[in-house]
């Protein structure tokens, strides 16, 4: 009986196993026909097909844009997996310098610890930041002078700026946070910072809740986590829109930045070329809310 | 003969065997204290390195409240103190409702109310914390900013009150079953001498019951002090004082969260391990206090 089962069981494992390197086999086999037709006009050159993993982690801003990327360069090369998680700009700093990831996502630039690391920036995208405030507040457009000033805690009144009498609840990122560290230096003079009794939170989210919650709330965040439910603010009278930045009147965006340790190896820089490319900028990276990398460069 | 010697090494294998699960069970105990003291040792060495930058002085740690890593400033004191502050005021809120169900249900509640509630009551606790602290973030700070008008309402009080929901469950059902585990003959003494009801409760069975009310209570003073996920959605984490029950404040456990990303090694890095370990310390010495008062019980 025992002899009868097992044998069964060999059988079928025997079978399962076929299949299953049968369907492989197929698979790998299709594939580089099918890359060369449809890669054909833009990476006529490459004949051996892609294989390996690439690991990305960082800013939470980038994260829909790297995923959204790899999920369409796994679709174009099978042999290739990509995982990609969040974790905030300098945890995706710490992790490519420490080599635990092959990618680093980070909303600002490496700071002088990671001068040593040998880090290797590209920049892949721009994303525009704004300030928002609850529905509440009656101020519609600041200064930048004027939000340096509600940001260091000098102001801690609307009335203070235009407003009605009403407390001024500054609500910003961790430490750690990319935007954070984006805006202090975009809008802060140097040598002060945020308001030390600010409320923090961890995630552009939560932090959208919160000023969303928060009668007389003022918060920084990605504009295309900006909706109806709060309040853009204008900045210099300058409205927040995808074409301001390119004409130069919107000055609150930052470059997003993929490191690598050294130069990436095969893989990464094919994933960072698909990126870069043309068909990724022009098609995906404003259907994301991004702004194509190369309307900085006007 | 035959069978006496089947029955021989029957033994023998039995003997073998208990003596390799015996060994077995001892492997696992010294495994698990090994990690446990692996834990504290490293927590704590780690934590004590914060000394070793000089900027980063004892008394400016536990006394100071100034933190700012970024200038050398590591007072973590309005840390300590937030953490005391809000398990305090959580018990506060807790313990009078916990205990009065804690009565209701194990002596005054017909018998198929107590079939539901205590159910209910075990599933209060396996609701994860995020759930409560969006909970907060959503009911208890817009209502904590429109009582205090000019506070934006993140900061102990709804911290405080979320805390108190999340323990309430554990200091119920241990009060529960140290009411209901009492001697039948201590109730009906009480009555036979002529005392009330409410009299044999407060003055009979609630002293007989301490010993595991408070083993509730220390219980959930210990999740409370811990919990991170839920009282940081709502305190506000910012590094300074609380002013009032409305203003954002920081304690222990969300301030490691907050600067969880700084480099390891680095002197911030460190004290957020001096911060753990005084968690560590806080709960093991909770630990203690439930043995004690648990050995009084059985004396």
């Amino acid at each position: 009986m025992f002899a009868t089962v097992s044998k069964k069981a060999m059988t079928i494992g025997l079978i399962a196993t076929m299949t299953a390197g049968l369907m492989v086999g197929c698979g790998s086999k299709a594939e580089p026909n099918q890359n060369q037709n449809t890669g054909g006009d833009s990476n006529a050159p490459k004949q051996e097909e892609l294989s390996g993993k690439i690991t990305a982690s960082g800013s939470s801003a980038l994260l829909p844009l790297v995923k959204h990327a790899a999920s369409q360069f796994q679709d174009k090369h099978s042999g290739v997996t990509i995982d990609v998680a969040a974790g905030g700009s300098g945890t995706g700093l710490k992790q490519v310098a420490e080599g635990a990831v092959n990618i680093g996502n980070s909303d600002v630039e490496a700071g002088d610890e990671y001068k040593d690391a040998g880090l290797v920036d590209h920049q892949v995208a721009i994303a525009p930041f704004v300030l928002v405030t609850n529905k509440d507040v009656t101020v519609g457009d600041i200064t930048s002078e004027q939000a340096a000033k509600i940001l260091t805690g000098e102001v801690t009144n609307w009335k203070d700026v235009g407003g009605k009498d009403q407390k001024i609840t500054i609500i910003g990122r961790a430490e750690s946070s990319g935007s954070r560290k984006y805006i202090k230096s975009a809008l802060i003079p140097k040598g002060k910072d945020f308001a030390k009794d600010a409320v923090v939170q961890d995630s552009t989210g939560a932090l959208k809740t919160s000023v969303e919650q928060t009668s007389g709330s003022i918060g920084y965040m990605d504009a295309p986590y900006a909706d109806a439910k709060i309040q853009v603010l204008k900045l210099d009278g300058v409205e927040y829109k995808p074409e301001n930045i390119a004409n130069g009147t919107w000055k609150l965006f930052s470059v997003e930045h993929m490191y690598t340790k050294g130069t990436p190896d095969k893989v990464s820089q094919a994933f960072l070329d698909y990126i870069l490319s043309d068909e990724f900028q022009k098609n995906e990276v404003e259907a994301l809310k991004f702004i194509p990398i190369g309307q900085l460069k006007k | 003969m035959a069978t006496k010697e089947t029955a021989g090494s029957f033994n023998a294998l039995r003997r073998r065997s208990d003596r390799m699960m015996h060994w077995l069970f001892v492997g696992s105990a010294v495994f698990v204290s090994l990690i446990i003291f692996g834990i504290i040792l490293f927590v704590g060495k780690q934590g004590l390195q914060t000394f070793a930058d000089p900027q980063a002085g004892i008394a400016e740690f536990f006394f100071s409240t100034n933190w700012t890593p970024s200038e050398g400033e590591y007072g973590a004191a309005g840390f300590i103190l937030g953490s005391f502050l809000v398990t305090g005021l959580a018990l506060l809120l807790a313990v009078p409702v916990a205990v009065g169900g804690a009565v209701f249900m194990a002596k005054i509640a017909p018998n198929w109310m107590r079939e539901i509630m205590r159910p209910a009551a075990d599933l209060f606790v396996g609701i994860p914390s995020v759930v409560y602290g969006l909970i907060g973030l959503l009911i208890f700070v817009p209502w904590f900013a429109k009582t205090f008008p000019g506070q934006p309402g993140f900061g102990v009080g709804p911290a405080a009150v979320i805390l108190a929901i999340m323990i309430l469950p554990t200091i119920l059902s241990v009060s529960e079953d140290a009411l209901r585990t009492l001697p039948r003959a201590l109730e009906e003494a009480s009555y036979a001498l002529g005392a009330t009801r409410w009299q044999t409760i407060r003055k009979v069975l609630l002293p007989a019951a301490m010993p595991g009310i408070l083993t509730g209570v220390i219980l959930g003073m210990g999740r409370a002090i811990g919990e991170a996920m839920a009282v940081q959605m709502v305190i506000g984490n910012a590094p300074v004082l609380p002013k009032g029950l409305g203003e954002p404040t920081s304690v222990l456990t969300t301030q490691i969260v907050k600067e969880m990303a700084s480099i390891f090694g680095t002197t911030v890095n460190n004290s957020l391990f001096l911060m753990s370990l005084i968690l560590l310390l806080v709960s093991l010495s909770l630990i203690l206090v439930i043995r004690i008062v648990a050995r009084r019980r059985d004396a």
